[in-house]
């Protein structure tokens, strides 16, 4: 299979790499991953670093040392909505284990899976700058903070309607 | 060049004057012996080496002349260039010895020690640096770290288990071959060397990544199992080789050729990069002008009494600079009699013979060459 | 007082105009009247120390860049804020986006920096957009680009996203990672100030020492030094949280005392259920955590105040750090252990693995401490953690390293029993916590 940015993409990515000074647009490379990422349904797989590379004209293997140093680049497929729960000292002190359960308990899922529907994937994350706003999760772009079982429960409600599934 | 000043370094109470720029590492390398600190990342042939594994840790008593003051922390030595009058203290400082006790457990918690079937057994820096640095026992509770096994071809072995993320291989590739196809992937404990792909590496020059890696991690796959290094003996031997110097080390059992290496120096470094197809497809002695028997590498098993009138460490300078002996590495025959102690290697005319190793042979007068003493 | 916050309340302060209406901007039209060096002097006369952890001097820190002929300088700000109990930067970026892009103007022009990034951390995606659309607002209105204000200086910002990882708060992985490699710090020197960022003279800034510049430009080096106390000049964001009823970001003037700012209303308004204080960590989770009977007071029975040099009397023995603000307060029902676990595991998920007293020590260190908050530990695993924690301190490229192990050490000095407790209660270890005992909060238990 191989991937292709569509024109608004392609524009996006030259416009991110139009920002480095001549020959040094391998700086790019961590945000065009970001695109990729969201382009290929939430992870990368070798022909999109593959593709990646040959964009910014660098070596394949430059982007897989890059791609499985940063934790938000998933190298297997995620669910459409991955739960981030922030387990770290300040979010521990304020109930994190047990919001941790709570889901993993909900879901029948333990963490770095997806449920069957390929829905939720649990990701165990370490701080993530919401310390007082505890405890909190990363779903997608945004911070879900103070949780509660009923919070989680709304949360995952909210995405079954999104997705258009009821169950 | 003239034009460098020369800067007065003195390393263990010993002065020694280098051009500025050089590291103290490589200052410490000029006086030898003992005072030279380890060195299990740092390659002097491979740009931006080093750093990384903390071996060589130092204490620099006296940052300059200038500027006398000591520096906080210990400064890894092949990464810090001297300051005119510079103090350094490395096997004279309590500390330096402590954190490098430190850093070789951590080099070796999840290293297997598998010695006894690696190949790199008897030519390993690792395996030196445990007899010298190392404890007894391991403190690790755990599981050891494991590794996917990842196939890279036919010609190379990696085993990322034994690896210490030296880093030295990666280098290679990317400054010797044309296009590196190899990497560090993952981070952390997790780091690990590999392709991603399981991708054969079949880059011209990429096989000098066996000579530089300091473990068993990478190995010669056409060497794989066939025979510890101590029952082998060195030659050096050239051949005009349209892609490299052509200047190698063959390993002989008997007549035959069990492995092509560059030609290592006595810090464990290979003189010249040697091309894959001296490495891997000249097997054959025909295939070699043999110049004759290596002269010892300080690194190896090989040399330790193997090789008469072979340089021996700096005993008199160690005792000038902490007034008590020198450590001996572990001499392998106090452990196993599977070689002759009795034989040494520089004795045997020519390549060495298994029938040179059996029990209670008798070696014939002819097949007696002094050429350990030259 | 506030100096970065007094507008924080303000209805639609992230809009350009009304952040201009209140002020905005006036740094740069002053600022770009002088000469950069003598912007730097400014910072140099307020006594600004970084932000972002280390509390380096910044005038200093500037005044060390290199500036050869014809080659290009960058300012990079760091925004990568990932030390567990610190939020401050997401606030100042969230709600004062333009005070950020201010104080970057004036800086990059202090530096010569004609092309100047945020290096942000990518889960922080949606403040990109709200920096984003700061940066474009301010191009607009003539505060960046080409020319800026006739002055012949041209600057542009950009936001880059990181993607998770701690490491690249390190400022030499920061700028690896910058230039689209893996976060892996840099063996120094050189340092980033002479080869930095494409191998250019390069200063790394936090966010709220960049937008401190903005104030002190606003009322003169010499009268923001004028606030706080000591070498503690100016104001300081402070991230509360743990159990504290009012978790956030408290502005001080590094003249309140702890127990003021544990217990006033205006700060974090005491612990939540009337329930005792036991530990806090002042600084940032890398910083040592200290017992109550060390907080309020220093061990010579001083009061104990939120600044630079009275948190840090004592040493590591008795004291601790400011660090980067990061405020985490333990109430009595909190198990240090299992606290000191989670950093742990935290620090050998950041670590980059690239030395090895960091790849492996701090891998070892969690394994340990998961051991005994598990029950499974020895009453031997407590001076081989301390022994491990030792063997990595100092001994690494960076300084993430010591940030391992200094929580570790801290955590088994003041709280030995409690580990101890650990191994002997190991059925019960699991399921409570071992209580306050000697390192009690003297204060007596207040009405709920």
């Amino acid at each position: 299979m191989s991937i292709s940015f569509s024109e608004a993409k392609r524009k996006e990515v030259n416009d991110i790499i139009a920002r480095y000074p001549d020959g040094k647009q391998k700086g790019a490379l961590i945000p065009i991953l970001h695109v990729a990422q969201e382009e290929n349904g939430g992870w990368l797989d070798i022909p999109t670093m593959d593709y990646v590379a040959n964009l910014l004209n660098i070596l394949p293997i430059e982007v897989y040392e890059v791609a499985t140093f940063y934790t938000m680049f998933n190298m297997k497929p995620v669910g459409k909505y991955v739960f981030e729960v922030c387990r770290t000292g300040p979010c521990m002190l304020n109930g994190s284990d047990d919001i941790i359960q709570y889901i993993k308990d909900k879901l029948s899922i333990t963490e770095g899976e997806t449920t069957p529907d390929g829905l939720f994937t649990l990701k165990p994350a370490e701080c993530l700058g919401a310390c007082g706003y505890a405890p909190m999760m990363q779903l997608g772009k945004f911070y879900k903070e103070h949780l509660t079982k009923e919070k989680v429960d709304q949360i995952i409600e909210d995405c079954r309607k999104n997705a258009g599934v009821n169950n | 060049m003239s034009d460098t000043p020369k800067f007065k370094v003195t390393i263990d109470n010993i002065t020694v004057e280098v051009p500025a720029g050089t590291t103290i590492l490589n200052a410490a390398r000029l006086i030898g012996g003992d005072v030279t600190p380890p060195a299990m990342c740092y390659y002097s042939k491979l740009e931006n080496s080093g750093g990384k594994c903390r071996t060589c840790l130092v204490e620099v008593s006296k940052g300059s002349e200038k500027d006398p003051r000591p520096m906080p922390k210990l400064v890894a030595s092949c990464r810090t260039t001297v300051m005119d009058g510079m103090e350094v203290k490395n096997i004279t400082s309590e500390r330096v010895i402590d954190a490098r006790k430190g850093v070789v457990e951590f080099l070796l918690i999840n290293h297997p020690l598998d010695c006894p079937v690696c190949d790199q057994a008897g030519e390993c820096d690792l395996q030196d640096l445990s007899y010298e640095h190392g404890s007894e026992q391991s403190r690790l509770d755990f599981p050891k770290r494991t590794f996917e096994p990842e196939d890279i071809g036919p010609n190379i072995q990696l085993h990322m288990n034994r690896c210490i993320m030296c880093y030295r291989c990666v280098f290679t590739a990317e400054q010797l071959t044309q296009r590196r196809e190899h990497g560090v992937l993952e981070r952390g404990w997790d780091s690990q060397i590999s392709t991603y792909l399981n991708k054969a590496l079949d880059n011209e020059f990429i096989g000098n990544i066996i000579d530089v890696c300091p473990v068993g991690a990478l190995t010669d796959k056409t060497f794989r199992f066939k025979q510890r290094v101590w029952f082998t003996k060195p030659m050096d031997a050239h051949r005009d080789c349209p892609t490299c110097s052509g200047k190698v080390r063959l390993w002989f059992r008997g007549e035959e050729v069990f492995r092509v290496t560059g030609r290592k120096d006595k810090w464990g470094e290979v003189e010249e990069f040697i091309c894959n197809t001296c490495r891997f497809d000249k097997k054959r002695a025909s295939d070699w002008v043999i110049e004759g028997p290596t002269k010892v590498n300080r690194h190896s098993v090989i040399s330790q009494n193997h090789y008469r009138g072979a340089v021996e460490a700096q005993k008199e300078l160690i005792r000038e600079i902490i007034g008590k002996e020198p450590k001996m590495l572990l001499d392998i025959h106090t452990v196993s009699d599977v070689n002759r102690p009795e034989i040494h290697l520089s004795e045997i005319h020519g390549p060495s013979h298994s029938n040179d190793f059996l029990p209670n042979q008798k070696l014939e007068g002819q097949r007696k060459l002094e050429v350990g003493k030259k | 007082m506030k100096l970065l916050l007094e507008n924080a309340h303000i209805e639609g302060i992230r809009n350009y105009d009304i952040y201009r209406k209140h002020g905005g901007y006036r740094a740069v039209e002053k600022a770009l009247k002088l000469t950069p060096d003598e912007v730097v002097e400014e910072v140099k006369k307020s006594g600004l120390r970084g932000r972002g952890g280390a509390g380096f001097p910044t005038g200093m820190k500037w005044s060390f860049l290199a500036k050869p002929e014809g080659v290009p300088r960058h300012l990079v700000c760091n925004a990568d804020e990932s030390e567990p109990g610190t939020f401050k930067d997401r606030y100042l970026m969230e709600f004062l986006p333009h005070l950020l892009i201010e104080g970057l103007i004036v800086s990059s022009y202090a530096l010569g920096s004609n092309l100047t990034f945020i290096y942000i951390r990518g889960e922080y995606a949606w403040i990109v957009d709200i920096l984003e659309q700061a940066i474009a607002e301010a191009k607009n209105n003539g505060w960046l680009g080409k020319n800026i204000l006739g002055t012949g200086f041209d600057c542009e910002i950009y936001v880059q996203r990181g993607a998770g990882a701690y490491i690249c708060g390190e400022e030499t992985a920061l700028i690896e990672s910058l230039e689209g490699k893996r976060g892996n710090p840099r063996i120094k020197p050189p340092f980033p100030a002479v080869q930095g960022l494409w191998m250019r003279p390069t200063v790394v800034n936090n966010v709220e020492t960049i937008a401190a510049v903005v104030p002190i430009i606003n009322l003169s080096g010499e009268e923001y030094a004028k606030i706080g106390v000591g070498r503690s000049t100016g104001t300081k964001l402070i991230s509360a949280c743990g159990n504290i009823n009012k978790p956030g970001i408290y502005e001080i003037t590094m003249t309140e005392s702890v127990e003021e700012f544990i217990y006033s209303d205006e700060y974090c308004g005491g612990i939540p259920k009337g329930k005792r204080l036991k530990a806090c960590i002042p600084g940032g989770s890398s910083v040592p955590i200290v017992p109550t009977n060390l907080l309020f007071k220093t061990a010579k029975g001083e009061t104990r105040y939120m600044n630079y040099e009275s948190l840090s009397d004592g040493g590591f023995a008795t004291g601790t750090m400011m660090g980067s603000g990061g405020f985490i307060v333990f109430d009595e029902d909190q198990c240090i252990v299992r606290h000191t676990w989670t950093l742990a595991r935290f620090y050998a998920h950041e670590s980059c693995g690239q030395c090895s007293p960091c790849r492996e020590g701090t891998g070892w260190m969690y394994r340990i401490l998961k051991n005994l908050e598990h029950g499974k530990g020895k009453m031997s695993d407590i001076d081989l953690l301390w022994d491990v924690q030792r063997k990595i301190e100092g001994n690494t490229i960076c300084p993430l390293g010591d940030a391992a192990a200094w929580p570790v050490a801290a955590a088994i000095r003041h709280f030995r029993d409690e580990f101890e407790w650990h191994v002997t209660h190991a059925d019960e270890a699991q399921k409570r916590n071992f209580g306050l005992a000697h390192y009690a909060d003297p204060r007596p238990v207040p009405a709920s």
